[in-house]
């Protein structure tokens, strides 16, 4: 857990950096070997019941009909296809937004010091504070049809509730400090010093911030960007909101999963929902395995490289 | 109450901690268990108290075998080199935890506390929590509350090891004192000398396992029993030479050995410490080093020379007291004679 | 080490700092304005009158305890497993350790997918179930079950880092001044633990307020029975009166902020001893 990098009030960002494995068997003066069974076979249980049985079944009813139904369920079906297609593209485009953002923040909030700063962090955690549905509200009470805004829009053949770019909106909201709260202690760890230098040698804003900062945030930033990108394509509620379920235009992934589910097409439901999981596995493969990078980042420690060529 | 460590060995897979280690530490003394890391002091020590069980051999306080006995059960104090002090609760009840575990009245914890708190003048502080005490006062607290229990031994485990020099040297005289008045056995683990030799009464000397020499200060420094002993106490000048005729043989100077007279072996070290060397500047009788001086440095009522032997090869460290090198009045670059006073000789595995 | 550091030194102040401004009031700020001042577009005593109906009551009401239910359970479970991960070594703990993160990382969608059809009565675990009586499909107790899901990582993260941290001396130090394993627990780890449960309770908590997705797929959805606040939200949406959505939507952010407002309370408090 980022303790006091963030400086003030933050909640621990949603997928935080797990510690780093206790050494094997530290020595304790005593535990009683039933005490330690029970443990051990209750924390199997309590994973097992609450996680894998669910992950099972997720593949399980999938394939329930054969391999070739759940392919003709993900690819022969053409609002199914679509949903496909637009979690793919709507993602990656909030992602890259707050990734933007993000780097912007850091940068704000971990070189410089102003009256204010302290509110901007406060400001950044938002989103986790609020419920999605009421994340998809609000932008349908800016830019829904029955305001201004709306009619505006669609006089000019422009429409963003009940579309996709609705749901960017939506999905950028919630999924914006993903991003933000990974670089920031990185950013902190790092000090300026090294800008500070190449800043003296005559580098320029931006060759510095390419060459110096970048490389050395690297590994946050990667961090940040699958966990942003998982939560995009997995959110529901703010999207459930905005997008007016209109099938075949926008419906996300996990919307067609609500609305396969609402027309008893169980295998067809659980068919996408498997593609859901499969990139939720394979988010948290990706972190287990960068984790020990970005925490070398976070506490500054020097990367194996580096400490070879001074070595 | 005695501690008497009979034949304890140790191994924690294929490192041998500890091997056939016996000691008596007599009832009331303040015994240091001196060594580098790795010698098995610590170790010996987490023995004592239970928190390491022995391979073999027995551990007894007084007449009683407690080898086996958990920690809990053993009635014992222990000081930890990190405070190891309970940070939500208050300094107060820090140390009354021992009495509260037990199930003291409110009113005897009260009274026992205050008085421990007294002792190591830290009442005015109960109430505050160990995050608000500085180091050396944090260490007064774990011993406060290692010896509420009146515990029959006292073993601390390099307890001033994380302090800075300054508080070190004042809590080490503290210490000295407190035992003064209250004579508790007690055992206690350092790696530092100096430490070692101003709190207890005796020493023990340990490395890779064993313990090389168990005495007072005085006569581990003046009579080490091995080459090891007389190498970890201080600076010691090392000559190669041999044993002929029963004189140590060092290029032409020639040491009594104690021993008898017709000792004949090969090579034998001869350890000479800086302040049993003199420095003349005419060669003196007896033989002697021409060396010329590399370095001069006041240090305290010394004046540390650093000498190189005039055929390059060999550094030479003497300690001057400060009335003699004033007399000598030499300086760096000069050529003079340096020869010793006394010297411990040792062969390969014996002292002579 | 961060200093600050002179504006005039590092370039980018006003460049990030007009980019972050904007950025923010157009994501976040503006729009949330703009659904309080929906809300209070209703006039003082129509907005309670709107947030306060016996079927919006009944909704918080639910809300409330399902999450409250369903922290208070993650706690103890969350307790037991960082426990067992952080002072056991067994095999496939490192397995165990990264499939807590499921929750968070899996979509809400699938959550509550899989939860509904586990728990029907021919679902893996409903055959064994509602036999004898448990219903977790369509019911407040499917609401709680999937909010233990959503909710279970967050006491487990928050407890492992203090635990790992505790020194194994503190544990000598008090078995060795007469404490049982027992006692030790009591008085000396749990005090230590307390602080990180609780923010992981309040963090379970507030997920549990907003949770929507995991619940739509379980819930039948009924008012008063089972409808959770944010699906009242989405039902008023869906009847176009906006300004009532943006009133109950001002209660759960005003819910919601208390919270973090809680939460970063209890993390200071945590920290006065360290």
């Amino acid at each position: 857990m980022h303790k006091a990098s963030l400086a003030e009030p933050h909640l621990p960002s949603t997928l935080p950096i797990s510690p780093p494995p206790p050494p094997a068997a530290r020595r304790r003066p005593e535990g009683s070997p039933v005490v330690r069974a029970i443990l051990i076979s209750a924390t199997f249980g309590i994973v097992g019941l609450l996680i894998l049985v669910p992950l099972a079944s997720v593949f399980t009813q999938a394939f329930a009909k054969g391999l070739g139904t759940y392919w003709q369920n993900l690819v022969g079906n053409a609002e199914t296809r679509h949903a496909i297609f637009l979690t793919m593209m709507v993602a990656p485009i909030a992602v890259a937004l707050n990734v933007v953002f993000g780097l912007a923040a850091a940068w704000l909030i971990a070189r410089f010091r102003f009256p204010g700063r302290t509110l901007l962090i406060t400001l950044i955690d938002l989103p986790f504070a609020v419920s999605p549905v009421v994340a998809g509200l609000v932008f349908v009470l800016i830019f829904g049809l029955q305001t201004p805004l709306g009619e505006w829009l669609l006089a000019h053949n422009y429409q963003v509730i009940f579309a996709p770019p609705g749901l960017v909106l939506a999905t950028t909201f919630v999924t914006f400090p993903f991003v933000a709260r990974e670089l920031i202690p990185v950013m902190e760890a790092m000090g300026p010093d090294e800008e500070l230098a190449a800043r003296s040698l005559g580098a320029s804003g931006w060759q510095l911030y390419c060459r110096v900062t970048l490389p050395s945030v690297k590994w946050g930033l990667l961090y940040g960007v699958i966990l942003c990108n998982a939560r995009a394509m997995g959110e529901f509620g703010a999207v459930y909101v905005v997008s007016g379920r209109i099938g075949g235009l926008t419906d996300t992934m996990p919307l067609r999963v609500e609305k396969l589910f609402q027309e008893y097409n169980q295998p067809a439901a659980f068919a996408v929902a498997s593609l859901l999981t499969l990139l939720a596995l394979v988010t948290l493969v990706v972190k287990v395995s960068i984790e020990p990078r970005v925490r070398q980042e976070q506490e500054r420690d020097l990367p194996p490289e580096i400490s070879q060529e001074k070595a | 109450m005695s501690i008497v460590i009979q034949n304890v060995s140790k191994r924690f897979g294929s490192f041998t901690a500890l091997q056939d280690v016996s000691i008596k530490v007599p009832e009331g003394e303040l015994v240091a268990l001196l060594g580098p890391s790795g010698s098995g002091k610590t170790t010996l020590l987490r023995i004592v108290a239970g928190l390491e069980a022995a391979d073999c051999g027995t551990v007894q306080f007084g007449t009683d075998d407690i080898t086996n006995q958990n920690p809990r059960d053993r009635n014992i104090g222990f000081v930890f080199q990190h405070y190891a002090l309970f940070r939500h609760m208050t300094v107060f009840e820090n140390v009354a935890f021992g009495l509260r575990v037990r199930k003291w009245a409110n009113a005897d914890v009260q009274a026992r506390v205050m008085e421990l708190l007294s002792l190591v003048k830290l009442d005015i502080l109960a109430q505050r929590y160990p995050s608000q005490l500085s180091g050396g006062q944090r260490q007064r607290v774990a011993l406060a509350r290692a010896l509420a229990s009146s515990p029959r031994v006292l073993l601390l485990d390099e307890p001033f090891g994380a302090l800075d020099a300054k508080v070190r040297a004042e809590l080490r005289q503290w210490l000295r004192r407190l035992h003064d008045e209250y004579p508790v056995t007690t055992l206690f683990v350092t790696h530092d000398q100096e430490e070692a030799f101003e709190v207890s009464d005796r020493v023990a000397v340990m490395n890779a396992g064993k313990v090389e020499q168990f005495d007072t200060p005085d006569a581990v420094f003046e009579s080490p029993a091995s080459a090891f002993v007389l190498d970890f106490l201080g600076n010691v000048n090392v000559f190669h030479g041999r044993v002929q005729d029963g004189k140590a043989h060092v290029g032409e100077i020639v040491f009594d050995c104690p021993g008898p007279e017709n000792q004949t072996f090969g090579a034998a070290k001869v350890y000479v410490r800086p302040h049993d060397l003199d420095i003349s500047v005419e060669p003196s009788e007896g033989a002697s080093l021409q060396v010329r001086v590399t370095h001069l440095r006041p240090a305290g009522s010394v004046t540390r020379v650093v000498a190189v032997s005039i055929d390059g090869q060999k550094e030479i460290r003497v300690d001057l007291p400060i009335g003699r090198s004033r007399e000598l009045a030499i300086r760096k670059g000069d050529v003079v004679f340096v020869h010793p006073r006394r010297a411990h000789v040792f062969a390969p595995d014996y002292a002579i | 080490m961060s200093v600050g550091v002179s504006r005039r030194v590092l370039p980018g102040f006003s460049l990030t700092l007009g980019y972050v401004v904007f950025y923010l009031s157009a994501l976040v700020l503006i729009p949330l304005i703009a659904c309080v001042l929906k809300a209070a577009s209703l006039g003082w005593d129509d907005f309670w009158s709107v947030v306060w109906t016996p079927r919006a009551r009944a909704a918080y009401a639910l809300t409330f305890g399902v999450s409250f239910v369903a922290a208070i359970v993650n706690s103890v479970l969350g307790l037991i497993v960082a426990w067992t991960l952080v002072r056991y070594d067994f095999p496939f703990r490192r397995l165990v350790d990264a499939l807590v993160d499921v929750p968070l990382a899996l979509p809400t969608a699938v959550a509550g997918l899989v939860y509904a059809s586990l728990y029907v009565p021919n679902g893996w675990l409903g055959q064994f179930l509602v036999p004898i009586g448990i219903e977790g499909a369509y019911s407040r107790l499917g609401i709680v079950l999937v909010l233990i899901f959503t909710g279970f990582p967050f006491v487990v993260r928050t407890v492992q880092p203090v635990l790992a941290e505790l020194d194994v001396e503190t544990e000598e130090a008090a078995a060795i001044l007469g404490a049982t394993p027992g006692q030790t627990f009591r008085r000396v780890l749990l005090p230590a633990l307390v602080p990180p449960v609780l923010t992981g309770f309040a963090l379970a908590f507030a997920r549990g307020l907003g949770e929507y997705g995991s619940v739509i797929f379980i819930s039948s959805n009924i008012q008063f029975e089972t409808e959770i606040a944010p699906v009242l939200i989405v039902s008023q949406l869906e009847a176009f009166a906006y300004r009532e959505a943006a009133a109950i939507a001002v209660m759960l952010l005003a819910m919601s902020f208390t919270l973090l407002v809680v939460i970063n309370l209890l993390e200071r408090w945590s920290q006065r001893h360290a």
